[in-house]
């Protein structure tokens, strides 16, 4: 039984016309070239983490499309090895920390969360505003460098000593370093504001088994980033250090250890990959639900596997330091556990085949995606069993064996549900539908692009082809292969442009969507296409997983929040019963200033010591203007408070 | 215009708007700094030891750092703790006039612990240029001394917040929660004091 | 058994050809793996594509959602629990085969193995054969010899970076690290020439640092040995003789050693026997004439950001260099 609150302006009373008009009044975002400084809706953020992390995206693939007509030709001169080595750095570094965690779990979760959890922003909207402009400065800083020759190029992890002040002269790894800091601290916000979010922005009624698995995968990673990240926070800031102050964090000679730097890194890294894949997996347990037209089966076995994966992930990180010669009990353990983990995907796998043999299949392009993330990722995670065993990963790692493995992951574990999600929620964000028979093409030509591309990598690998080579002896029988994959990326490049395009014109031109064009169960197609600034006319209640779906005919809404201001409800934890009512602060320039004064501390760092200390003066400055108080609403506020009774 | 029957609500409207602890926003958030905060003080903790298991003299070369200093700080850390538990408690009933004194004594103790911090710096007995052991060393109270002067700035702002007419319930949230981090800053001194003061001196064989 | 699955190469430089006990362990794994992944990709992928197949809905309206019995679902969760049972003691078979291989690998006797140790240099490969008698320790570069059949012990350090020992026709790669000093056992069953690279990127000519590892019978091998601990023949030629003087007076004496002459800097690789190698520049080009001259004049142009600089030489001095180093057999 379906219900919705609001199908289109014609079905609201003249009440609820009155009230659309309130909110959209208290709601609005701030117009002129100042105001779009202000923003702090949570689907204006949104938006923007979008469109700057696809351009990532294609700025990444057009590198590594210029790194495959290099390799497609042993001995070429395309690129000199200076620039090549720039290039798979620059590739690799904006794929992992510009594209990927930036879109599978900020976009996506800044989007979507308040709107799947019923609420009218997301917890602490400025933050958010400062962690996008960080994410952009950051961006922009690695770019500006690599445009002035001085780009990363000391490959997307930059170990030491390579990457150490005695044999990486001049500033490429510095930035590289600050890149890090841009983007980390960026993410670790967004993370606390989806915890945040979740624990306390629900719906009345959504208990913790009826929050949708969309959702869950979210708050799964979000907690990954609050533990993973600090790995890299340290190892980027001694690597830094190491290399602006003179410390000796990673010089053997004076009791310094390289492999430090190793773990650091990788007690990151590992988790890393998986900030990538839950939320892809996140996205396939929603397109799949709503394309089977069924609850998702096993809910209870999905939450835990993806719990199960958060907390293994933490618990493999040596896989990647094998060839290191560590002790043999710690290549039995973590040959072990690198294994053990396929089991909760595989559940997730297992599960996901039993909705779809137990429901009716829709195909429709975002399905398409699902069967092709199915297809792509389960054979990088069989590759991963290879490099998961010892002996055979001191064969395959470090070549392209292993490069063919994480794009299979990667780009099935992430980029596969990335497109999905685009024709999945275009509609929402757009209120526009995108073509279908255009999705179909750039569906197959990605596909197949694919394949050709990154299957042929398995065989150059095992037959001896190392990574990170800008070129390749002519008589090795890596160059019949090579020219297979270039190829293929001709395919991957006519894909994304058709998808591009798709985008382009149905935003323009496409089918009106309406509120809920594929008769989902969550929350954000309770409401119009676009959605209001407000999200919602009338805050839901839930009585279920899919809260349309089991709406019960007569569902309540939430009445009695302040209309003058930006009101909104608390609920408790686990329940999700009512708690306390609070408001959202107004858009406000501050984060944006706090952001360029942090950013300029930060890029100054790279050049002086000085940059740090004196530069944190600019960032007290903005921070205390960001947190100080308004008269106006202060007073308002005051005057209607009501104190729990103690 | 549609028929419309009439909606059933819930009606939320005698809600409390000011909330303590698990009830508050920010309360949440600052749990969240703290826990990553947390995480890089513990990696930051490891990665002290992991260079010590691949040292054979520790420090190398060298005394570990004098126990006058850090101890007294250690001492005053502790001390604070009085005033702030107890403006805590005062601002959870909206007493201002407790407030305002409480975040004046702790802002009094944390300058105090600033002005003995320098000092600790200067009786490490290393640098950080010399070996992987003073980076360690000098890493691990760095971090640490960017947590109390930052949050001793935020003390003192909250301090003259809390002398406007600009406090209301929210500024009272905020001041439990800067109570909080307070801890959070004096509690992790106590394994890191224990690590670079006594670390060496236990570990020394 | 698994050269079936890649089409027609030589077998240099895999490890799917193995000439060891080391790469023919990994090797049974390897194809352990291989054929019981590829079997569970095949039935996972199918069973999807028949639900999916067999539960079509066709036409273009979505149709609504349907209730969910307990009917419906026990047959799923049945089918869940039999993939899950099965994936579990899949991969606790995998599991097993590593460590077994694992164990086959550190089993490796290490009794009278040949010591060999290996620096890793940006962008050569340092090789020492020690002996308890100094004089006689042989130091070479990018080509190791090794006796068929007799375990070796290669012991690796960095001398700069961290690069990576790896031949994988003989065994897994071993990463050499500045700070570490590591021990690899590997032996060599087959002689002939298999081809190493290195495997940690090391900077801007990571993608030419080879190596050869050169298996021969063990007379073969103690000939060579005690060849190689020889210095240098005297120049027995004027042409040769001039070119020694050349060698002597240039750049080379900062950088190379030829025992026998004082030139003994160990920044880059010993050129005592130079001419007994097939290969220069890490093995990357074959040890010709020409190409020793266009390494010796340009290695720039070879190998750009290699520690070695330019030296224009004359023709006629160079001609006499070549002459000289030729003699170094």
């Amino acid at each position: 039984m379906i219900t919705t609150s609001v199908e289109s302006q014609a079905e609201l009373t003249e009440a609820e016309r009155l009230q659309a008009m309130q909110l959209e009044h208290v709601w609005r975002e701030p117009s002129g070239v100042v105001g779009w400084f202000k923003a702090a809706h949570h689907t204006t953020i949104g938006k923007r983490y979008f469109v700057t992390a696809m351009l990532f995206f294609l700025i990444g693939g057009l590198l590594a499309g210029v790194m495959r007509l290099q390799l497609a030709f042993p001995e070429a001169h395309f690129l000199s090895n200076d620039k090549y080595n720039q290039f798979f750095t620059m590739h690799g570094s904006t794929m992992m920390f510009l594209f990927a965690v930036p879109m599978m779990f900020e976009t996506f979760s800044v989007y979507l969360v308040p709107l799947m959890v019923g609420t009218r922003n997301i917890a602490f909207p400025r933050l958010n505003a400062y962690s996008y402009y960080l994410y952009a400065f950051g961006g922009l800083m690695f770019y500006v460098a690599f445009l002035c020759n001085t780009g990363a190029d000391r490959g997307w992890f930059s170990y030491v000593p390579l990457a150490g002040p005695d044999y990486g002269p001049g500033k490429r790894p510095d930035f590289w370093a600050q890149l890090i800091t841009f983007t980390e601290v960026s993410a670790l916000a967004v993370a606390v504001e989806i915890i945040v979010t979740v624990f306390r922005l629900r719906a009345p009624g959504m208990s913790l088994k009826r929050i949708p698995i969309f959702v869950w995968g979210q708050v799964v990673v979000a907690f990954m980033v609050i533990f993973a990240l600090p790995g890299i926070v340290l190892s980027s800031t001694m690597l830094l250090l190491d290399r602006t102050c003179g410390t000796q964090f990673f010089n053997p000679a004076v009791g310094g250890d390289v492999l430090l730097y190793q773990h650091l890194f990788w007690w990151f890294g590992h988790p890393e990959v998986y900030l990538i894949f839950i939320p892809g997996t996140a996205i396939i347990s929603t397109i799949v639900t709503t394309f089977s037209r069924r609850h998702v089966f096993g809910y209870l076995v999905l939450v835990l596997a993806l719990v199960a994966t958060g907390f293994m992930a933490f618990g493999l990180w040596v896989h990647h330091m094998f060839a290191t010669g560590i002790p043999q009990i710690a290549e039995s353990y973590f040959t072990a556990a690198s294994m053990m983990i396929a089991i909760p995907t595989g559940a997730q796998i297992f599960c996901w085949i039993a909705t779809m043999a137990t429901g009716k299949v829709v195909l429709r392009t975002p399905m398409w995606w699902a069967i092709g993330f199915s297809f792509t990722f389960i054979m990088g995670g069989m590759t991963g069993i290879f490099v998961a065993s010892v002996p055979v990963d001191l064969q395959v790692h470090d070549t392209y064996f292993v490069v063919a493995h994480f794009h299979y992951v990667l780009i099935g574990g992430a980029v596969f549900p990335l497109f999905g999600a685009i024709s999945y929620w275009f509609p929402k964000v757009t209120g526009r539908m995108m073509s279908e028979r255009l999705g179909q093409l750039s569906f197959w030509l990605f596909f197949i692009g694919f394949n050709v591309t990154f299957f042929p990598m398995h065989l150059v690998g095992i037959r001896g082809m190392p990574r990170r080579v800008y070129t390749y002896p002519p008589n090795m029988g890596w160059t019949r292969l090579n020219q297979v994959e270039s190829v293929g990326y001709v395919l991957l490049f006519v894909a994304v442009l058709i998808l591009l395009w798709n985008m382009i014109k149905s935003a323009r031109s496409g089918v009106i969507a309406g509120p809920n064009p594929w008769s989902a169960g969550t929350l954000e197609w309770a409401t119009t296409s676009p959605p209001p600034h407000y999200n919602f006319l009338h805050l839901p209640t839930v009585n279920g997983r899919e809260a349309l779906w089991d709406a019960a005919p007569n569902q309540p809404v939430v009445v009695g929040l302040a209309e003058d201001a930006r009101s909104f409800l608390t609920t408790r934890t686990l329940d999700a019963e009512p708690d306390g009512r609070d408001e959202f602060p107004a858009p406000s320039i501050w984060p944006f200033w706090a952001a360029a004064a942090t950013s300029l501390a930060f890029v100054a760092s790279i050049f002086t010591p000085w940059g740090i200390t004196l530069g944190s003066i600019p960032i007290a400055i903005t921070m205390i203007g960001w947190f100080w108080p308004d008269r106006q609403p202060a007073e308002r506020r005051r005057a209607r408070e009501i104190w729990p009774s103690e | 215009m549609a028929e419309r029957v009439d909606r059933a609500v819930l009606d939320v409207s005698k809600l409390t708007t000011v909330g303590f602890g698990m009830h508050s926003m920010t309360w949440w958030g600052i749990m969240g700094m703290m826990a990553i905060e947390g995480t890089v003080f513990l990696l930051m903790i490891a990665s002290y030891f992991y260079l010590h298991s691949r040292s054979v003299e520790w420090p190398p070369h060298r005394n570990p750092p004098d126990l006058f200093w850090g101890t007294l700080n250690l001492g005053l850390f502790l001390v604070s703790a009085i005033p702030s538990e107890w403006y805590r408690r005062r601002a959870r009933k909206g007493d201002v006039r407790a407030v305002q004194i409480g975040l004046v004594a702790v802002s009094l103790f944390g300058i105090a612990n600033i002005v003995i911090r320098y000092f600790e710096l200067l009786h490490l007995n290393t640098d950080w240029s010399i070996d992987a052991y003073g980076s360690a060393v000098w890493t691990l109270m760095g971090l640490h001394v960017l947590h109390l002067l930052t949050d001793v700035v935020d003390t003192v702002v909250l301090t003259i917040l809390f002398f406007t007419s600009l406090v209301e319930g929210k500024r009272f949230q905020d001041a439990e929660e800067n109570a909080a981090y307070w801890y959070f800053v004096v509690g992790f001194w106590i394994p890191i004091y224990l690590v670079i003061y006594w670390a060496p001196r236990w570990l020394h064989a | 058994m698994m050269l079936a699955a890649v089409p027609g190469f030589d077998g240099n430089q895999t490890a799917l050809n193995p000439v060891g006990p080391g790469a023919a362990h990994i090797e049974f794994e390897f194809s352990l793996i291989f054929w019981i992944t590829t079997a569970v990709y095949c039935i996972v992928l199918l069973t999807l594509v028949i639900s999916i197949a067999r539960k079509r809905h066709s036409l273009s309206v979505i149709p609504s959602p349907i209730p969910t019995t307990p009917e419906s679902d026990r047959t799923a969760r049945r089918s869940v629990a039999a993939a899950m049972i099965a994936t579990i003691v899949l991969l606790f078979v995998m599991l097993v085969g590593s460590f077994e291989t694992s164990r086959a690998l550190g089993s490796m006797n290490p009794g009278n193995a040949v010591p060999i140790d290996v620096y890793g240099h940006q962008w050569w490969w340092e090789v020492q054969y020690p002996n308890d008698e100094a004089y006689k320790t042989v130091v070479t570069a990018n080509e190791i010899h090794v006796p068929v059949g007799v375990p070796i012990r290669i012991h690796g350090t960095s001398r700069d970076v961290i690069h990576s020992f790896w031949a994988p026709n003989v065994q897994g790669k071993r990463d050499l690290m500045p700070g570490y000093e590591t021990e690899v056992l590997m032996q060599v069953d087959q002689p002939g020439r298999w081809r190493g690279q290195c495997a940690e990127y090391c900077g801007e000519q990571h993608a030419h640092m080879s190596f050869y590892i050169v298996g021969e019978s063990k007379e073969q091998f103690t000939q060579w040995l005690s060849d190689q601990a020889q210095s240098a023949v005297p120049p027995s030629t004027p042409q040769a003789a001039h070119g020694q003087q050349v060698f002597l007076t240039h750049a080379c004496v900062l950088c190379h050693t030829i025992r026998g002459t004082p030139a003994g800097s160990r920044v880059g690789p010993d050129l005592t026997h130079v001419a007994s190698r097939a290969t220069i520049a890490a093995g990357e080009l074959p040890n010709t004439i020409g190409n020793l001259g266009g390494w010796i004049m340009n290695a720039q142009a070879i190998k750009p950001g290699c520690r070695m600089p330019p030296n224009q030489l004359p023709g006629s001095d160079l001609q006499d260099l070549l002459a000289y180093l030729e003699t170094l057999k």
